[in-house]
This record gives C-alpha cells, structure tokens and sequence, in this order.
C-alpha cells in the first residue's frame, strides 16, 4: 500500500504545469526532450533553499507567477524592442536579434565558414545538429535547463566549421520588450569544429522595470584545438527575475574564456556547465558582478575534468554589493577518477559596500583523481583601507579613489577578454554603474551604508 | 613649511602609543632627515602627517605653511602641497598607470580650483619626468606597480612627486629594496627637485641614501621623539657607532 502525495504547487509552479500541454502542441520539434525536461521539472516543481544547487537563490519565492510565455512579436514590436542600440553588437558585428526569445534577425555579414540557421526553423525542418541539443550531461537535472528545454520557444544553431578562423565577434541580442510581463525561453546551440577560432558575445537587454522572466540557454561543442571566447552581458529590466545557461563541451586541446558581466535585473542567476571531455583542455571562467539596492545575483558554475591530462582550469568571480543587494556564488569543480594531472583553481572575492549587503560564497571540490592540483578561495569584505589611503594620499577624494578600486576590482575578471573593443564597452558599463552609485550618494539617497 | 608640535599618536582603538610629544621643524627649502632605529615610530610619523586613519593624535598640532592639517583628509592635505613617498607603494590591478596619474594629477588641481590638463599637457609632462627617471613608456601602460620590482615602485613614487609638484615631500625608507643604481636615480629624482620653495623630510633607517641626497639637518627620533638634532656629520657618527646611545637614553 502507498499513499500518494501530491505536492502543493504554488501559482507559478500550476500556471507552467497546465500551460505545457498547449505549449507543446504548438511548438515545433524535439518532443520526447521536452517531454522528459518536462516531467523533471513537474516532479521537483521549482526549486527552493531545500534544494542544494539553488540554496541561495529561491526561485519559486521569486517567482510568485508565472508570467505568460511570448508570442512571437509582430512588425511593430520588433521595431520598437531593437530601436535602441545594442551595447555588444556594434558597427559590423554580425547580430543574431531574439525578440521575446523569438529569432528576428541577422545583421551583418556571415563571414566564411560559419552557418546559423534559426532554431525554430530547424526544429520544423530537422537539422543534422539538432541531436546534440541537450547533449550534454552535466547540464542534465537542472531546473532552469528543464524548464528552457520543455519551453524552448526559438534561438539558433550556429555552426562553425572545422579550421575556421572567425574574424570579429559573432553576438546575440537578446531583448525582452512589451507592456507585460512576459517570460521566454531561447536557446543556442554553437558547434566550433575542430581547429576554429571564435568569439561569441550575448547581451540580455531589457527596459523599464517589468519583471520579465527570461531563460535562456547557450551551448557551445568546442572540437579539438578550438579556441573559443564567450561573453556574456545581463542588462535584463530591472524587476527581471532572468535565468541563464552556459554550457561548454570541451574537445581535446582547446581553451575556452567565458566572461559574464551581470548589472541589472532583480533576482538573475547565471549558470556554466564546463566539462572537460578531451585531454589538456583549458577554460578560463570569469563572472563581474555590480548590484545595488535589492538586487540579487547568483553565479553557479560546475565544472568537470573528465579526461587525461586533465587539464587546466581558472575560475575567478568578482562581486561588488551595495545597499541590500545579495549575491551568490557557487562553484564546484569535479575531478572524475581518471582525470589524472588536472589543474584547477577557483576564486570568488566579493566586496560588500554597506553594512546591509550580503555575499554567500560556496566553493566545493569533488576530486576522485589522485594526482591533481586543486584549489579554491573565498573573501568577503569591504574595501582595502590601505589602498584607499593610497589613493587618497595622492589627493583623489574618496568617491572616487573607491570608483577606482572598484573598477579595478571587477576590471580583474573583465581583462581576461582579448578583444579590446569589447573589454572597452564593459569597462565603460562599471564606470556608468559607478556614476550612478556616485549620483546615489550625492543625493543621499537610502543607501543602507 | 613643516612645524609638528608636542605631537602624540596612539594606534586607534589600542592603548599603544607611538609618537610622545615628537617636536619638528622643517624650513622652507630644507632636506631634513630622521633617522631612527627600527620601532621608533619613523614610519607612523610619516603616516600620521599625511593622515592615514589607522591612527589617534591625542595631543599637539602638524602645521603646513601655519595651517593645521591635522583635521583635513588625507586628499586635502595632498591638494595642500604634501606629498608622502611610501616605503610599501600599494598595486591596484586593472588601473593603467596613466589612468592614475590623471585623476591624481586632476583631483588636486580641481581641488585647487584649478583648471584640469588637458591630454597633450598631461602626455608632456609624464614623459618629461618618465624620461628623467629612466622609466620606460611601457610601464606606464601596465596597472600601476602590478609586477613591478621594488626600486621599480619606488620609482613610480619618485614620478608621482615629481609630476604633483608638492611643496613639502616625504620620503618613508626610500632607499629601502633598491640596488645602488636605482639609489641613485631616485636620489636624482629628489635633488632635481631641491629649491628655495621645497623641502624634504627623508626617513631612513640607513647613512646610505643621505651619500645621494645630502641633508641640511639630521634628526634622531627613539620611542617616539627627537632626541638629537644636528648637521649631516650626525648621520656618519650614526653609521659608525649605531643607535644605541640613543635607545637608553630615550
């Protein structure tokens, strides 16, 4: 004899149950994925403190509804969504536009060598990549995967062929716009084949103070010997409650620099899932996060050496909170048994601003290899003193010898990214995000400090 | 130009003190050196006139030009003509040199009332001063003293004195992580600077650096006073017979 128990299900949990059934009729391809996804997401609901990869970051208290997934914008709304212009696709870059998570568009130029079919079209079409879309394990089990692959709505697969070298970055704008909440669910699928070269850029962009639900998932297959560089921007609207998803599937020899920049939005989580499935791979992962007033921010990040060598890995996240801002980071490395001669390293430094700022910190190691070498660090506190005497000492006021180390603080995370034009815009951002803490403070605004 | 009186100094929040009634007087013009053994309280002098928080002043003044400083923030004191050569100059990663010379350069000018360089000005006259210290034009590109080699910092700090054009300056053990030839050229750096309107006070634990930088007068400072003054003869009389007359008789 078994009882039955039926889990209580809040507003939001319900509204995206009974909403699937109609979601999936109408969206194209891949139903068995999204019928498994599904089922994980209706078994765990959403997730909570209960649950340990999201014990900072309660999504089902953030998420109290469920707002309504986005049709697919007309003329108009493209218009007005993309009338401004974008912060990472500048002159010349080549832009894929999602709309409320609905590809739109590409400006620019393909260069040789690289194809990008929108992802609605080759779920109705078939595409021969198609098969490796949630191909990677890691990711598997994560709710905000599950929910973006029952959901997935559009996005793209871009393909980048063997040897290629990719001049310029290659971005993806994604917007949320309209006069409602609306949630969407885009998803990426990027294959550098062996021997390529590539940059891919994303910017969430979102106005006004909605709270969209975006979630959008990017997976990158990186072939032997590729070199890829990654960027992400979240600029979400401010009462976003916006989720994220990197993957990375590492070939052997390649390297990979992921560097994430989250400025805006209320409750955000951003996510990498990096495995390691060649021998002496490389990834730098970096986050740079600026919050203020009841922001709350979460970097997770997961990343597995499964091959030998094991190869070398460096994740360094920087984290600046002010007022009763919130920011989380999780990081875990797993060193499988066989991964012998992996090196990996892993920092997270967060410096509070006010007194009521909070950093939850939680490194972890899983290391089942005998011959690695591991470390992981955590600080939280505020700004060094002796740096800030330093400056001043040299006649710079306060408010702006603190601008300085904070930009110098989060420019660390920022200037692994090569490419200069890019690393100059994110730059500018931090310093625009520090006019406005200056601007704050003039006012005397209720900064909790 | 500089005028400390009856000076005393706690470290903030502890009950110990370090500087018990320090008087000092440095003219218009004059190199002055302090010379002291360690523990003395050189260092946290040098602190406490360019204002560092870590500290207490429970008693007496620190005059610049008859002005009390002792109230003003350390970037004010800085627009005020004072400049403090650390002995430990900090890195800040991510901060082009160039970047920081600017906002000092600037910051004290605004606070001057002053109108900021312009970029041409400003390009000008770092080099001039890189030039004359032997400071390659890519270390100004490099994130300030990240990487750099102690007399390469020291160095650094020698350029930012140069380039603020402070009236009154204070070299904490200078000399202290350097080789003889970046002795020299930071001793060039100060001497270049010597005038009717300047004056120096450089802190050493060693004769040393005062064979590159000759003083007017030579201070004695044990448990946190001066307790002997004299020519630059008192600092070879230092090097022969060490400080330990001065440690008793304190």
């Amino acid at each position: 004899m078994s009882a039955k128990i039926t889990p209580m299900r809040s507003a939001a949990e319900s509204a995206l149950i009974d909403r699937f059934p109609a979601v999936k009729a109408s969206l194209p391809g891949l139903a068995s994925a999204r019928e498994d996804a599904f089922a994980a997401f209706v078994a765990a609901g959403l997730p909570t403190r209960r649950n340990e990869a999201w014990k900072y970051t309660d999504l089902r208290a953030a998420m109290r509804e469920a707002a309504p997934l986005a049709a697919r914008p007309n003329d108009a709304e493209i218009t007005v969504a993309l009338k401004g212009p974008s912060p990472l696709a500048r002159q010349g870059v080549v832009t894929l536009s999602f709309v409320n998570g609905h590809y739109v568009a590409t400006a620019g130029t393909l260069p040789a060598g690289v194809s990008i079919t929108p992802l609605a079209q080759a779920l109705t079409d078939g595409h021969p990549l198609l098969g490796r879309i949630g191909a990677l394990k890691l990711a598997n089990g994560d709710l905000a995967m599950s929910l973006n692959t029952a959901f997935m709505t559009d996005g793209a697969i871009i393909h980048v062929a063997e040897g290629v070298t990719v001049d310029g970055p290659i971005a993806l704008r994604f917007v949320t716009s309209g006069a409602t909440a609306v949630a969407t669910a885009a998803r990426v699928l990027m294959v550098a084949e062996a021997g390529s070269q590539v940059m891919l850029v994303e910017s969430h962009e979102g106005q006004g103070a909605l709270a969209h639900q975006p979630n959008t998932a990017v997976e990158i297959i990186a072939g032997d010997k590729a070199v890829v560089s990654h960027v992400r921007l979240g600029l979400n609207s401010a009462g976003a409650v916006a989720l994220s998803t990197l993957t990375a599937d590492l070939g052997s020899e390649t390297s990979l620099t992921s560097v994430n920049v989250a400025l805006t939005g209320a409750v955000t989580r951003h996510q990498a899932f990096v495995r390691f499935s060649g021998g002496d791979a490389r990834a730098q992962i970096n986050g740079a996060t600026l919050l203020s007033g009841t922001q709350h921010a979460d970097s997770t990040l997961v990343v597995e050496h499964a091959a030998e060598p094991g190869g070398e890995s460096r994740e360094l996240f920087r984290t600046i909170i002010d007022d009763e801002a919130s920011g989380v980071f999780q990081g875990k490395i797993i060193v499988q048994p066989h991964a012998q001669k992996t090196d990996g390293r892993m920092a997270s430094n967060a410096v509070l601003l006010s007194e009521n700022a909070a950093m939850y910190n939680k490194p972890e190691l899983e290391i089942f290899a005998d011959d690695v070498a591991c470390a992981h660090g955590a600080t939280c506190g505020a700004l060094d003193d002796e740096l800030l005497f330093y400056l001043m000492s040299r006649g710079i006021s306060k408010a702006e010898a603190e601008a300085l180390m904070i930009e110098s603080f989060v420019g660390a995370a920022i200037d692994f990214i090569d490419h200069e034009p890019i690393r100059d815009i994110l730059h500018g951002l931090v310093q625009d995000w520090l006019q406005a803490r200056a601007a704050r403070l003039n006012a005397g605004a209720p900064t909790v400090s | 130009m500089l005028e400390i009186r009856n000076l005393h100094v706690k470290i903030a929040d502890e009950d110990k003190v370090i500087l018990n009634g320090l008087n000092l007087k440095v003219a218009k013009g004059e190199v002055a050196a302090i010379m002291g053994p360690n523990g003395s309280g050189k260092s946290t002098l040098s602190y406490v006139i360019a204002g560092k928080p870590d500290y207490e002043v429970t008693d007496g003044e620190v005059l610049l030009d008859g002005v009390n400083i002792l109230e003003m923030a350390p970037d004010e004191r800085a627009a005020a003509g004072l400049f403090l050569a650390f002995q430990y100059p900090m890195e800040i990663p991510g901060v082009a040199t160039m970047t920081f010379l600017k906002a000092a350069m600037n910051a004290q000018r605004k606070q001057r009332g002053e109108a900021e360089l312009t970029t041409p000005d400003f390009i000008k006259r770092v080099n001039k001063a890189a030039d004359l210290l032997g400071i390659p034009k890519d270390m100004l590109r490099r994130p300030l003293n990240v990487g750099f080699s102690g007399g390469e910092k020291k160095r650094m700090e020698i350029l930012q004195m140069t380039l603020l054009e402070p009236k009154m300056s204070i070299m904490d053990e200078t000399d202290s992580g350097l080789d003889i030839d970046a002795l020299k050229i930071v001793a060039e750096g100060v001497n270049a600077r010597r005038d009717p309107e300047h004056a120096f006070l450089v802190i050493t634990h060693y004769q040393r650096l005062l064979d590159y930088i000759k003083p007017d007068t030579v201070h004695v400072m044990s448990r946190g006073q001066i307790v002997k003054t004299g020519g630059a003869e008192l600092a070879l009389e230092l090097e022969a017979n060490g400080y330990r007359d001065y440690q008793s008789a304190a």
